[in-house]
């Protein structure tokens, strides 16, 4: 007897990825780049977040060419992701064997009422939140991991920085709650009772929660690391940088050993520029992605 | 109290660490050779060997060997490939300190990924009969004459042991059957005997 695609193998695949680093990346040499710099993982995408705010247009799943190089290049697992309600685009990457889906707001959504009925497939999803309301309406949902939205392609952290700092003390909040005071604030949050309860007796979310958006140094990885995250997601921040493979290699070692200032100072001292980065509070409204989705 | 150390470069030591904790051990983070200092048994977890070979410095990587070799280590998973024997890639660079052979991803990708019904062998105490959860897991082709048979599923191999050395290719931490945990502990108390495999391919 045996069974695949339960809910158990794909949070199990979650915790695999713990203490790493997850990059994104559009083609195979620059994902074979990333699985030699130590990446726990790779996205593939068909262009950054960077790249899709300067470009503009509608941006979608990835190329299925591209997807099957970089499954062929290399043997760390590899996720993409598809737009927000997009259950199609999601069947496509199943049929593909992906080995996680990002339901994403990077990428424009498809559905502005629904997101992807998650427990229908056997590959995990993994969703953005803003706080912890957004985290469990996705795990609701069937999302097997969670991530901080953060403010994607900027290369700004402070936006990963009020997520997860978000999510980190309303669950601070919950451990203290009578039964009464979280059915209330379930309704508040706009949370399911059920889940809250089990925030309340993990003191964590039933799921790992991982950052993303905005995070392009080894110490931002650090800082998200230090704040709570299990794992780290990069996006334009290393191949939008001048130094690609030696910044990924600084990222991965500095999530490693993220609560130690001396291996950060010494795995960041041979680094040129990082990629330049946008002030998220000149942004007009319409420019921000972490917005989509609810 | 048993001080126990969890390998953390990468991979799910928290669930490991849970796991130790409640069975009463004094648990420690190791990420640094000094780190190894006083512990008692080692878990290696699992998580990518890719990145765990990336991440080892050369010190560790002495350390590990010279620790693994004396003391109680099991290695779940991508551990599991780590202390054994893999086919000749670049990308990782296992300690070889079992002889056993396995193929990373063996079962496929993670669609593949599995919970299936366990034979256990009776020493390590009731149920015989118990669930495994197979992550992206290795499997096991060859293993010494040396290596003894702890778990099969449908008759292949998934848990096996060479002195106080314990290999899994799937997750006890994820499903709290905390027996594997509990038999890594007992060997603490058990002399050491002989350990380096017959091949004596060390690497």
């Amino acid at each position: 007897m045996s069974a695949t695609g339960t809910f158990a193998t794909k949070v199990g695949l979650a915790e695999m990825l713990k203490g790493g680093v997850i990059m994104d990346v559009t083609n195979a040499e620059q994902a074979r780049i990333a699985e030699k710099a130590g990446a726990c993982a790779v996205m593939a995408l068909e262009r950054v977040p960077a790249d899709i705010r300067k470009e503009g247009g509608v941006a979608r799943m990835s190329n299925v060419a591209v997807i099957r190089e970089i499954q062929d290049t290399v043997s760390i697992p590899v996720m993409a992701k598809c737009r927000i309600g997009h259950f199609a685009e999601a069947q496509m990457l199943e049929s593909l064997e992906v080995d996680f889906i990002d339901e994403s707001e990077v990428l424009t959504p498809a559905d502005e009422e629904y997101h992807v009925d998650k427990h229908k497939f056997k590959v995990p999803f993994v969703c953005g939140c803003r706080n912890l309301g957004e985290a469990l309406r996705r795990i609701a949902e069937g999302a097997a991991m969670i991530r901080t939205k953060g403010e994607a392609g900027t290369g700004n952290v402070v936006e990963a920085v009020r997520h997860m700092r978000s999510v980190m003390s309303e669950m601070r909040r919950v451990k203290g709650m009578a039964d009464e005071e979280l059915v209330h604030y379930g309704k508040e949050i706009g949370a399911p009772f059920e889940l809250l309860k089990q925030v309340r007796e993990l003191g964590k979310l039933p799921v790992p929660n991982f950052a993303a958006g905005g995070i392009a140094t080894p110490a931002d990885a650090s800082l998200m690391m230090q704040l709570g995250a299990e794992a780290v997601f990069v996006g334009s921040g290393i191949f939008k940088s001048e130094d690609p493979a030696a910044r990924a290699e600084a990222i991965v070692i500095a999530t490693t050993h993220y609560r130690d200032p001396e291996v950060l100072v010494r795995v960041s001292s041979g680094l040129t520029t990082a990629m330049h980065g946008l002030d998220v509070r000149t942004m007009d409204e319409s420019e921000l992605l972490s917005t989509r989705g609810w | 109290m048993a001080r126990v150390g969890v390998l953390a470069l990468q991979g799910d030591f928290p669930k490991h660490e849970d796991r130790l904790r409640a069975l009463g051990c004094e648990v420690m983070q190791v990420r640094m050779p000094e780190d190894l200092n006083g512990l008692e048994a080692l878990v290696w977890p699992g998580g990518e060997s890719t990145t765990m070979t990336r991440v080892m410095s050369d010190e560790l990587r002495v350390a590990l060997t010279e620790f693994c070799v004396h003391h109680p280590v099991w290695g779940t998973c991508a551990g599991m490939i780590m202390l054994a024997h893999t086919d000749p890639d670049p990308r990782v660079r296992t300690l070889g300190l079992a002889d056993v052979h396995v193929n990373r991803n063996g079962w496929g990708r993670q669609v593949h990924s599995f919970e299936g019904e366990l034979s256990v062998v009776p020493e390590l105490e009731s149920p015989t009969q118990a669930t495994g959860i197979f992550i992206r897991a290795p499997r096991i082709t060859r293993i010494g004459k040396h290596i003894r048979v702890l778990a099969t599923i449908r008759g292949e191999p998934v848990a096996v042991s060479q002195d106080r050395m314990l290999l899994t290719t799937f997750h006890p931490e994820l499903t709290g059957d905390d027996r594997f945990h509990r038999l890594l502990l007992s060997w603490i108390l058990e002399p050491q005997r002989s350990r380096i495999s017959s091949t004596g391919d060390r690497t």
